[in-house]
C-alpha cells in the first residue's frame, strides 16, 4: 500500500525557500501569487499490517521535525 | 582527560576537532564511527563535529541523530558527560533532542562562511568559563542551516535560565534572538554553529576559540 506523507513548515515559521521561489515566479512575470511555502512529499510503500499509529510514529520520530514542521498522512482512497 | 570525536559519513570537521582536543588537552581523542554502539569507557568529553552528515538528507542532522552512536551519546549526556556539538554537531544535537529547537535554512538562503562576532552571554558554564560575560569574540561560521528557531516559550526559558551561551553580535542567519549557541538544562551539553576549533592558533588568524577548549578541559581535570 502506498502512503503519502506531506511535511510542511508550521504557520509562522519563515520559509526562505518558499520566499526564493515566490521571488523567482515574480521574476518570470507571474503576477497574483500571494505567498509560497515549500514542503516535502514522502511516499512510503508499506505492508498491509502497518497501522496508522505506526506511520504516525515514523513521522514523529524521523520524517518530520515537529518543532518546526507539521505532517499529514494520506492513504489511498478505498477502492469503490 | 578522555575525549572522543564522533564521525558520521559526511563529517568534515572531525580532524580539526580532534586536533583542537589534542593540542589543548594534550591527548588525542578516540575517533568513534557512527555505527558504534558504545563509547570508550571512562569518557569525559564527546565532540560532535561539523560537516554534512548523511549528505544533510531529509534535514540537517536528522539521520545522524538516529545512528547507534547517538544512543550512547544520549546515555552519556544523561550521566553528565560533557558533549560539544559544533555546526552540524549542533544540528545533530537538536535532532536528537539533547537540545531544544531546530536549525533551519539561513534566512538569506545563502551559505554563510565568514568570521562573526559572538557575544558571550553566560560565562558560568564549563564551556564558557574562560570568557567574560558580555565579551565579544571572533569565531568563523560556515553553514547553510544555522537559523536557530524555537517557540517563544522555549526561547524565554533558554534566556531565563541563562542557557544562551553565545549570541551573534550582528545579523548572520536569521536566528531567533540572535542565538548562536545554547546549553542544555544541566549545562553539560553545548551546541553552537560557529567553529571554535577553527580559531585556535595564530596560524588560523584568530585564537578566540581556544579558551572554550581550555576552560572545558580545565573544568574536567579540576572540577570546581
Amino acid at each position: 500500500m502506498k502512503i503519502r506523507v506531506l511535511v510542511t513548515l508550521k504557520a509562522g515559521v519563515l520559509d526562505p525557500q518558499g520566499k526564493a521561489i515566490h521571488h523567482a515566479l515574480e521574476g518570470l512575470g507571474f503576477a497574483g501569487v500571494n505567498d509560497v511555502r515549500a514542503g516535502k512529499l514522502i511516499e512510503l510503500d508499506v505492508a498491509d499490517g502497518v497501522t496508522d499509529e505506526m506511520v504516525e510514529e515514523m513521522c514523529r520520530k524521523l520524517l518530520a521535525n515537529t518543532v518546526i514542521e507539521n505532517f499529514r498522512i494520506e492513504r489511498p482512497e478505498p477502492a469503490a | 582527560m578522555k575525549s572522543a570525536v564522533v564521525v558520521f559519513p559526511g563529517s568534515n570537521c572531525d580532524r580539526d576537532m580532534a586536533e583542537a582536543l589534542r593540542i589543548v588537552g594534550g591527548e588525542a581523542p578516540a575517533m568513534v564511527w557512527h555505527r558504534e554502539s558504545e563509547l570508550p569507557a571512562g569518557i569525559d568529553l564527546i565532540a560532535i563535529p561539523g560537516g554534512f552528515s548523511y549528505g544533510d538528507y531529509l534535514r540537517s542532522g536528522a539521520m545522524a541523530a538516529q545512528s547507534p552512536v547517538m544512543r550512547a551519546v544520549k546515555a552519556a549526556a544523561e550521566r553528565g558527560v560533557f558533549v560539544l556539538g559544533v555546526c552540524n554537531g549542533f544540528q545533530v544535537l537538536t535532532e536528537a533532542q539533547l537540545l531544544p529547537g531546530a536549525l533551519m535554512r539561513n534566512a538569506g538562503i545563502s551559505f554563510v562562511c565568514r568570521d562573526v562576532g559572538l557575544t558571550v552571554e553566560n560565562s558560568q558554564s564549563a564551556f564558557t568559563a574562560r570568557y567574560a560575560r558580555g565579551e565579544t569574540i571572533t569565531v568563523p561560521v560556515a553553514h547553510h542551516d544555522g537559523n536557530y528557531q524555537a517557540d517563544a516559550a522555549t526561547l524565554d526559558r533558554l534566556e531565563g535560565e541563562g542557557r544562551v551561551a553565545f549570541r551573534y553580535a550582528g545579523e548572520v542567519n536569521g536566528s531567533a534572538r540572535g542565538i548562536a549557541g545554547i546549553l542544555n538544562e544541566t549545562g553539560n551539553v553545548l551546541g553552537m554553529m560557529p567553529h571554535p576549533e577553527r580559531a585556535l592558533e595564530p596560524a588560523h588568524g584568530r585564537t578566540d576559540g581556544r579558551r572554550l577548549f581550555e576552560g572545558l578541559i580545565e573544568g574536567i581535570l579540576q572540577p570546581a
